[in-house]
């Protein structure tokens, strides 16, 4: 039995690292510092550690060489999932390279919604560390920040800052979901704002707010329930903060062209940037969502929803979406890949699949072939993104389950297929 | 394996060889003399009537970190234009403005370069800078760690400390971000920025820290060549793009008071206010400073028109010029207490009074500094323009008629502006070798690369001679990296994974005390998990290290 301390998580986007975990031959038990997010992510048992082809228990080898004969002559594939971390991305888009697949993140569809914005107009955003020791107003946009991160309030809020004498005065701002709990509220007792509406009502409010940040004269006396006036003192809070931050989880805003309101709030921080300091922040992230484009990003040009279908990478965030590819009976094949949640399923899909996934996987349809692999993090050293989309942490080699790495097997597939096309 | 090169016309100036024929001998990857024994050669190569040259160093490039990615992600339409397919050999990926890592590899190995160096690796964003590297095939990298805005820094000024606390921690950042120099961009400014300065002038003060650029400049200059760091320190000036930043930079010249000193991208600030338009080149008086001062080294910056990106860490700079992003979108970051970055858009226009005398003003720059040993040929890869445009601009350098006929071409006010048509000087090739290759190897401290003498690592360039320089470096016959064929006539052949060039300087490890209580209680990481291991670079099996010796401090 051991105790290791100061361990990173890839679970929950904001990067923490001062988990202490006792490992115990393969079970794992966070002892401090554990969340709703992480304790049970790191605690995920490990059921399976043999591969199966058609329920069959064999040997990793024979389930690559069965996946790679699966994938041989396929000729528009699709891997999906793509929650992994760098190496195991890296031997993904190798692999994607070399047989032509889509590459599309699970997460995409929330993703897209910030990406498009960016891809448009741009933004100026922070991250963790600024938001610690500058954020003197937290404007939160239709997020449940506490249900997204339980530890973001105690962690990088409510402790000492190099710039804010008390920081327990920081203004937190609610525009649109309510917070599900009291994280909000500052040790001293100052609660948050909150100006409650539904999500689907935040395009008309948050451009109000816009509007009145740029000095636009409104005839209505409120938008969706909330009043002119309090949209108006928001907009002055936030030019009379030293460093005010705007936060939203673009997985909160299920609504058609979410990306829309993204590029508002973005448009309006630079806006406030003419005469004080403010910042963006977007929340999302978790589980190698960020990896996944990033990885993407520098092996192809462009996040991960791409095609090599063509020889090249070829993007488009829409036409590339898994099931609708699959809907439309576009693709002949399905490779999955999941190494941190167990609790994600594949698509249902009558295709040839190939599940490279967390052990402990229940499937309704047993795929063709499913390995098992370790997670990062825990099984395997590696790296992942936090949320902010700056910071790769060093994940740590926690336990030695024997499990092999999401890159061991997909680098393997990839290799019997290159001497393959060699021969 | 023994490879000879046989009878080629060699320009190294690292051992003073200059359009000498004579063959070059090869094994294990390194450069070896002529056995003196009796001995078989495995293949030989007659290069009769071709240039050889070891292979090109690009000192200042921005080939790996976030800003690169953002850049990358902000640009999906540049990408379209020129999409590269896989072959049987090479990885598929994008070229232009911002391209993938793989294609960056062979478009400069095609070009005959085997090292790129990125110059601002954020310490909180070193993982990044080297995952991404360790993604670009056949070159060698490294990365210069970016100092300066860093509020730890600030804090040690601000409390007095002497310079051998400064000098620990950037010994321990150097170690921690792998890194074999030391960069400072808009010193302070970035910081200033995020307090809502929005210049930050050589003695301007921050307004929490009270500290200034000068001040920022010294002890880091100092620290450098105080820990024995072969790179000078590598400085991104005050004022970048400001009309009038040349008597800044003129200032920063004498202020540092003879310590080494790496200039960057001089171009963007060597800037007058003279004329009609009050924009005129500085060029001259900056030539003149730096031919002056011995301790003073250069690169150009230079703009080449057409579309490209503009990557920096100087937010506080890219967000007053956000007005001139072309396409109208862009990015701003803070970062993490340690630095920020900006990326806009940008298009060089030769019909833009601005831009086409930013051109004419890196020319100027370039004829007129006279020691090639300190000044050196980058683009500021891609924000002046991308690096495969190199070839062009070597044209430029070299063949005087080229370079007024494209003159006579720009915006006629631009034209009157500038000395450019009077200059003769026109780049020798040993002089376009030393710009390249040994005086970049020299100036990065990179031992047994850059020179084409026994016991230096094969990297060899071989170019069949021709008047059109543009023609002759975009496509060599041949390039060796570490002794292995990875390009025949301008195509990448075969791939492999160059090295990672760092320094390791010795610090006193009890300031590690101070920086675990500081990251604690202000940081988002623990200070454990924030330095980087070897084996990040090296447990995938591709990358690994090389370790360079520090100079011998006095």
């Amino acid at each position: 039995m051991s105790e290791i301390t100061e361990v990173p998580s890839p679970f929950c986007g904001i990067g923490t690292d001062d988990l202490t975990i006792k490992v115990d031959g393969l079970k794992i038990s966070v002892v401090e510092n554990g969340c709703t997010v992480n304790t049970p992510a790191f605690e995920h048992e490990i059921t399976d550690t043999k591969a199966r082809i058609n329920s069959k228990e064999v040997s990793l080898k024979e389930a690559i060489l069965h996946a790679a004969s699966l994938l041989k002559n396929t000729n528009y594939p699709v891997i999906a999932g793509c929650s992994t971390d760098v190496n195991g991305m890296r031997g993904l888009l190798a692999l994607a390279d070399r047989i032509g697949a889509v590459v599309d993140n699970a997460n995409f569809n929330n993703a897209r919604k910030n990406i498009l914005a960016l891809q448009d107009s741009g933004w100026m955003n922070t991250t963790l560390a600024e938001i610690k020791n500058r954020c003197d107003l937290l404007l939160i946009v239709g997020a449940d920040l506490e249900g997204f991160a339980p530890r973001f309030f105690e962690k990088y809020l409510w402790n000492e800052a190099m710039f804010l004498e008390n920081t327990s005065d920081r203004d937190i701002i609610y525009l649109g979901t309510k917070p599900s709990g009291n994280a909000s509220t500052s040790p001293s007792g100052k609660a948050a704002q909150v100006f409650e509406c539904s999500n689907e009502n935040l395009p008309e409010v948050v451009a109000v707010l816009r509007a009145l940040l740029k000095g636009q004269q409104i005839q209505a006396e409120s938008v969706e329930g909330i009043s002119i006036t309090d949209l108006t003192t928001i907009a002055e809070k936030l030019k009379a903060a030293k460093y005010g931050v705007v936060t939203w989880a673009a997985g909160a805003l299920n609504y058609p062209h979410a990306e829309l309101t993204v590029q508002t709030i973005s448009e309006m921080v630079k806006d406030v940037n003419q005469t004080t300091r403010c910042s963006g922040f977007p929340l999302g992230g978790k589980e190698g969502d960020q990896t996944a484009n990033q990885v993407c990003g520098w092996t192809t040009g462009y996040a991960a929803r791409v095609s090599f279908t063509k020889g090249y990478p070829e993007y488009d965030p829409f036409l590339f979406e898994t099931n609708e590819l699959l809907n439309n009976g576009e693709v002949d094949a399905l490779i999955w890949v999941n190494a941190f949640n167990a609790k994600a399923n594949p698509p249902q899909t009558n295709l040839p699949t190939i599940v490279v996934a967390r052990s402990g996987m229940t499937f309704e349809k047993e795929p063709d072939v499913f390995i098992p692999v370790g997670t990062p993090g825990i099984d395997h050293t590696g790296h992942a993104y936090r949320l902010d989309n700056v910071v790769a942490i060093r994940l740590k080699k926690l336990r030695d389950s024997g499990l092999p790495n999401t890159s061991e097997v997909l680098n393997a597939i990839e290799q019997v297929l290159r001497e393959e096309s060699v021969c | 394996m023994l490879i000879k090169l046989t009878g080629g016309t060699v320009y190294d100036p690292a051992s003073g060889v200059d359009g000498k024929q004579q063959d070059i001998y090869v094994q294990d990857g390194k450069i070896i003399n002529k056995p003196t024994s009796e001995f078989l050669v495995d293949k030989e190569y007659d290069l009769k009537g071709k240039v050889v040259m070891s292979g090109a160093i690009d000192m200042h490039t921005h080939i790996g970190g976030g800003k690169g990615n953002i850049a990358r992600t902000l640009l999906p339409e540049d990408h379209r234009n020129d999409p590269v397919a896989s072959t049987h050999i090479c990885r598929s990926g994008c070229g232009h403005a911002a391209p993938s890592t793989f294609i960056t590899g062979y478009r400069y190995a095609e070009m005959g370069y085997t090292a790129g160096f990125e110059p601002a690796v954020l310490p909180i964003n070193a993982r990044q800078a080297h995952m991404e590297m360790g993604d670009i095939p056949i070159l060698d990298k490294g990365g210069y760690v970016m100092l300066g805005s860093d509020d730890y820094l600030l804090r040690l000024l601000t409390a007095k400390k002497d310079q051998k606390a400064i000098n620990d921690y950037v010994a321990w950042t150097m170690n921690a971000a792998k890194a074999i120099g030391v960069k400072v961009v808009n010193p302070g400014g970035i910081n200033a920025f995020k307090f809502n300065q929005r210049k930050l002038d050589l003695d301007e003060q921050n307004s929490h820290y009270g500290v200034t650029p000068r001040e920022i400049l010294r002890v880091l200059a100092t620290a450098v060549k105080e820990i024995g760091v072969s790179h000078p320190l590598h400085v991104h000036g005050c004022n970048l793009g400001v009309p009038g930043n040349m008597e800044t930079t003129l200032d920063t010249i004498q202020g540092i008071g003879g310590l080494p000193m790496h200039l960057t991208h001089i171009q963007f600030h060597s800037y007058g206010t003279e004329g009609d338009f009050k924009f005129s080149s500085g060029a001259a008086k900056i030539a003149e400073a730096i031919n002056k001062n011995k301790n003073i080294t250069i690169d150009v910056g230079q703009i080449l028109f057409g579309q490209t990106v503009t990557a920096s860490g100087d937010n506080m700079r890219q967000h007053a010029n956000h007005k001139f992003a072309s396409p109208a979108k862009w990015v701003t970051m803070d970062i993490e207490c340690d630095a920020g970055c900006g990326v806009v858009p940008f298009k060089y226009k030769d019909q833009n009074f601005v831009n086409a005398l930013q051109w004419a003003i890196g020319l100027e720059t370039f004829l007129l500094v006279e020691d090639p040993w300190r000044i050196f040929l980058t683009t500021d890869h891609p924000n002046g323009a991308p690096f495969t445009s190199y070839p062009h601009l070597i044209r430029l350098l070299m063949d005087r008629t080229f370079r007024n006929d494209v003159l006579s071409t720009i915006h006629p006010e631009a034209q009157k502006m500038t000395t450019l048509a009077s200059i003769e000087r026109e780049y020798t090739l040993q002089e376009i070798a030393i710009m390249t290759r040994a005086g970049a190897a020299k100036l990065i401290g990179l031992q047994n690369r850059g020179g084409l003498s026994a016991g230096n690592w094969a990297d060899i360039t071989i170019y069949t001679d021709n008047v059109d320089r543009q023609k002759m470096f975009e496509k060599p016959d041949y390039v060796f990296k570490d002794g292995e064929l990875v390009v025949v006539d301008g195509k990448v052949v075969h791939t492999k994974w160059g090295t990672t060039h760092v320094v390791k300087p010795d610090y006193d490890k009890s300031i590690e005390k101070d920086l675990k209580t500081y990251f604690d209680k202000y940081l988002t990481m623990k200070v454990d998990n924030f330095k980087m291991s070897d084996d990040e670079i090296t447990e995938d099996g591709r990358g690994s290290l090389t370790v360079h010796e520090l100079k011998a401090v006095a």
